[in-house]
């Protein structure tokens, strides 16, 4: 049996979202999955759309998820969750920051910002787990945490014990920046208690 | 990216093509890597500039990197370039006559297709160069196979004294999957450079005797495909339909129809005919998967072989398992429901609004596009770069973009080339230091010997800023980070014949400056050069600055600073109002993202009622919610 587990991170230029997928890449292999991630990112640091596709399993081909069967969609921002949430296999599950991050092109009135990205989420079946990753991460001091928080909201619904995404998190940190080691912990539980929170809300509207 | 160099024999690491690649360039051995920049084979080179023991340079343009490569493979040595699809373009000329002189050392040209058209201006198909040239091309499907054939690569040129093309795609470039990595060989056993003037120096006479010996090399290059453990036949379960594949299109092959006999292409050119003649005899119906033109599917054809390609596949972008599986559903039904499934119904995306890629917060081409757009009659010929950005939203300031450096030669045709129509209209020619540097000073020396009537703009932000701030010959940094001799754009300039008047240099964030000089330049008939000279704000020479805010009670909704195009200016309000005039107006009221803010002073510039001032730094930063 071949199973593999596709998971789909988005979100905008600058967000973290490539190196987010990235140690979630790095905790599959630890555990001895062979893994594939890819993007779609050429001009994503001015600003653009980003999409991390993450595959690992006993033996992956493809490194492409296709629409309709991921297993999880993390958005680091509320439209680019709706944007791609079509990519979830059927009633799957949306882990979204709610924060709202505006391009020029509806600032200056050439289109809208969606009114509700959670209700459009929910609307059509996806489960949602929504909270303000921008605001733990300020609360915490510094907003470049919000890709940590990110990485622990998604902790409780990998098919491996969150301990070992948060080791893969520490690590990376160890090794290139030892300073923010324990405020990345922080970041990571908070996610993590963020999510549970959003699971619990989501549990009692439902 | 420091974390593959130490990484020993053996190591199993997360690599993308590109560091892949990179890898096995420098355990083949290879003395001399050259490139430019461009996505999505940037980080070829990037990568190998942190190995020991080779020799790595960030070259002016395609062809002089593939030039530098022939010279060190002439001496002897192993050596490497690395180009986007179109690179290969601009290089061809040295690629079209090195194939008849062929090589000692091993040369190794990776070429990245960007199929899907993820950052470049057209989709082309590099393997054409394999028929047009006469010279192998590999094709990996993903990292391991791209470090494998790259090591592959090397032993079979200098075999065949042939130069090899790596034929990649940004579905491999930018995708990242294990690797187990080995050993350098030795590198330091080049034979050295022997006179041959008949080899080595391509006259008529010369070339006219290397030609049939480029016609005996095809054959023996083919004998090699037909026997090539890189064609590999799987045999499958399910005859019904068998594929011919290359690169990751084989990888979504085998995802979707994973009972399916295939037969993989790693040498794809020349194409192991024979082998497939073989192999469409053992199934049904014999489909060809190739990303993006039908060159195999043609040669197979030719040679009587039936199949079925493009007639059915779509012949633009990837060949993504759901492209695979719903354009084969129409010949065949659903084959193999065990492979990946289509959703039963196909999930319309949420209508959302699109987020393109815009300039960055404070980048110095915010002036240039704010002043371009607020001056009439311009007819503005653009660049590759990311001043391109420029024919985006608000600006609106830049009419044409065809390859590097055409920004000049253009405008100068439509100077030349002006109906009566355009008689009033102003030429601009916009240009950046690296593209300039590439393929745009001959342009320029074109337009001033023949006389042009245009402005050109060259912005000089010390970096080859779209694909990642990587230096050039204008940054005074080599591709180390070392002191390098650093280029006087304005000196370069005069030196091409433009008069020393018509040469300005100014800071683009000093607006009334920057206008002041363009508006009289583009009065004046001849070829007038602006050097803009602020740094790209992603590389180390930008410095921030403090950052502003917006005071509310003054903002009165002008909108002037929106049309400075900044990110960090957001739109909090808007409000229709009916001025003395009796014009409806639609006021648009302003908050600064103080926390991206790097304080470049530009919007605070239009600001009639000064409501752009200095954030206050003992209050904490304020994230207004939308």
């Amino acid at each position: 049996m071949n199973k593999i587990t596709n998971i789909l991170v988005v979100g905008v230029g600058g967000q973290g979202v490539m190196t987010a997928t990235e140690i979630l890449a790095e905790a599959a292999i630890a555990l001895g999955h062979d893994a594939k991630k890819t993007e779609v990112a050429g001009m994503a640091q001015r600003g653009g759309v980003v999409s991390s596709h993450l595959r690992f399993g006993p033996k992956v081909l493809s490194p492409q998820i296709m629409p309709g069967t991921a297993d999880l969609l993390v958005g680091f921002e509320s439209a680019e969750a709706m944007r791609w949430c079509h990519y979830l296999r059927p009633g799957g599950l949306v882990l979204m920051n709610s924060a709202k991050l505006v391009p020029p092109v509806v600032d200056i009135g050439l289109y809208e910002y969606p009114v509700d990205p959670l209700a459009e989420v929910t609307a059509r079946g996806y489960q949602l787990h929504a909270f303000d990753a921008m605001d733990i991460a300020l609360e915490l001091g510094d907003v470049r945490l919000g890709n940590t928080v990110m990485l622990g909201a998604m902790a409780d619904h990998l098919p491996f014990p969150a301990e070992v995404l948060l080791e893969a998190v520490l690590k990376r940190f160890r090794e290139r920046k030892p300073h923010m080691v324990e405020l990345n912990r922080k970041a990571f539980e908070a996610g993590r208690a963020a999510d549970a929170q959003a699971s619990h809300e989501a549990a009692v509207t439902a | 990216m420091a974390a593959v160099m130490p990484a020993p024999s053996q190591s199993r690491l997360l690599l993308s093509g590109n560091e892949a690649v990179a890898r096995a360039v420098w355990e083949a051995g290879c003395k001399v890597a050259a490139a430019y920049p461009g996505t999505p084979s940037t980080e070829i080179l990037e990568v190998i500039s942190t190995y020991p023991d080779i020799y790595a340079e960030w070259s002016v343009n395609e062809k002089v990197s593939l030039e530098v490569a022939i010279g060190a493979a002439f001496a002897g040595s192993r050596s490497f370039c690395a180009m986007k699809h179109v690179g290969m373009n601009v290089a061809s000329d040295a690629l079209m006559t090195l194939t008849l002189t062929g090589v000692i050392g091993g040369l190794v040209i990776a070429i990245a297709d960007d199929v899907g058209l993820s950052s470049s201006q057209n989709e082309q198909d590099s393997r054409f160069w394999g028929r047009f040239a006469h010279v192998p091309v590999f094709e990996p499907a993903d990292s391991q196979e791209a470090y494998e054939m790259t090591k592959l690569a090397f032993d079979f040129s200098e075999k065949h004294q042939v130069p090899v093309i790596l034929r990649m795609t940004t579905r491999i470039n930018h995708v990242k999957c294990l690797v187990t990595v080995g050993e350098r060989l030795a590198h330091d056993n080049a034979s050295g450079f022997k006179k041959e003037p008949a080899r080595w120096v391509m006259t008529p006479t010369g070339a006219s005797k290397r030609i049939p010996l480029m016609f005996e090399r095809d054959k023996t290059l083919r004998a090699e495909s037909e026997a090539s453990p890189l064609n590999i036949v799987d045999s499958g379960k399910d005859h019904r339909v068998g594929f011919v594949a290359s690169g990751p299109a084989w990888m979504h092959v085998k995802e979707s129809f994973p009972d399916a006999p295939t037969l993989k292409l790693g040498l794809s050119c020349p194409v192991p005919v024979e082998k497939i003649r073989a192999f469409a005899q053992t199934v049904d119906t014999l489909v060809v998967v190739e990303e993006v033109e039908p060159l195999v599917e043609n040669e197979l054809k030719a040679a009587g072989i039936e199949c079925l390609g493009k007639d059915v596949l779509p012949r633009q972008g990837e060949l993504s398992p759901n492209v695979l599986k719903l354009a084969l559903a129409g010949t065949f039904g659903d084959l193999h429901p065990g492979g990946m499934t289509l959703p039963a119904a196909i999930v319309q995306p949420a209508p959302v609004f699109p987020r393109p890629p815009t300039m960055c917060v404070a980048c110095p081409h915010l002036g240039v596009y704010y002043t371009l757009a607020q001056i009439k009659n311009l007819t503005i010929s653009g660049d590759i770069g990311c001043y391109t950005l420029g024919a985006g939203h608000p600006w609106n300031a830049l009419d044409t973009t065809i390859s590097m450096g055409a920004s000049m030669g253009i405008a100068l045709g439509l100077d030349k080339g002006r109906g009566a129509e355009d008689k009033d209209k102003r030429i601009i020619a916009v240009i950046g230091d690296s593209t300039f540097l590439h393929m745009g000073m001959q342009g320029l020396l074109d337009m001033v010997y023949n006389g042009g009537n245009v402005t050109v703009l060259l912005l000089d932000n010390r970096a080859v800023g779209m694909t990642g701030g990587q230096p050039d010959p204008g940054s005074g940094r080599d591709i180390h980070g070392n002191p390098a001799p650093r280029v006087d754009f304005a000196k370069l300039v005069e030196s091409l014949g433009v008069k020393k008047e018509r040469i300005h240099v100014v800071d683009p964030y000093v607006l009334p400056k920057l206008f002041k000089t363009i508006r009289d330049e583009i009065k004046i008939p001849e070829v007038s050069v602006i050097i803009t000279d602020q740094p790209c704000v992603l590389i180390d020479d930008y410095k921030k600055q403090k950052p502003f805010e917006v005071i509310d009670e003054k903002c009165t909704g002008c909108g002037n600073c929106v049309d400075v195009g900044c990110p960090a200016i957001h739109v909090t309000r808007r409000e229709k109002v009916i001025k003395p005039s009796g014009k409806e107006v639609e006021l648009q009221f302003v908050r600064i993202e103080t926390s991206v803010c790097t304080g470049c002073n530009l919007c605070v510039q239009p600001c009639a009622p000064e409501a752009i001032v200095h954030a206050d730094p003992t209050q904490p930063i304020r994230l207004v919610k939308h």
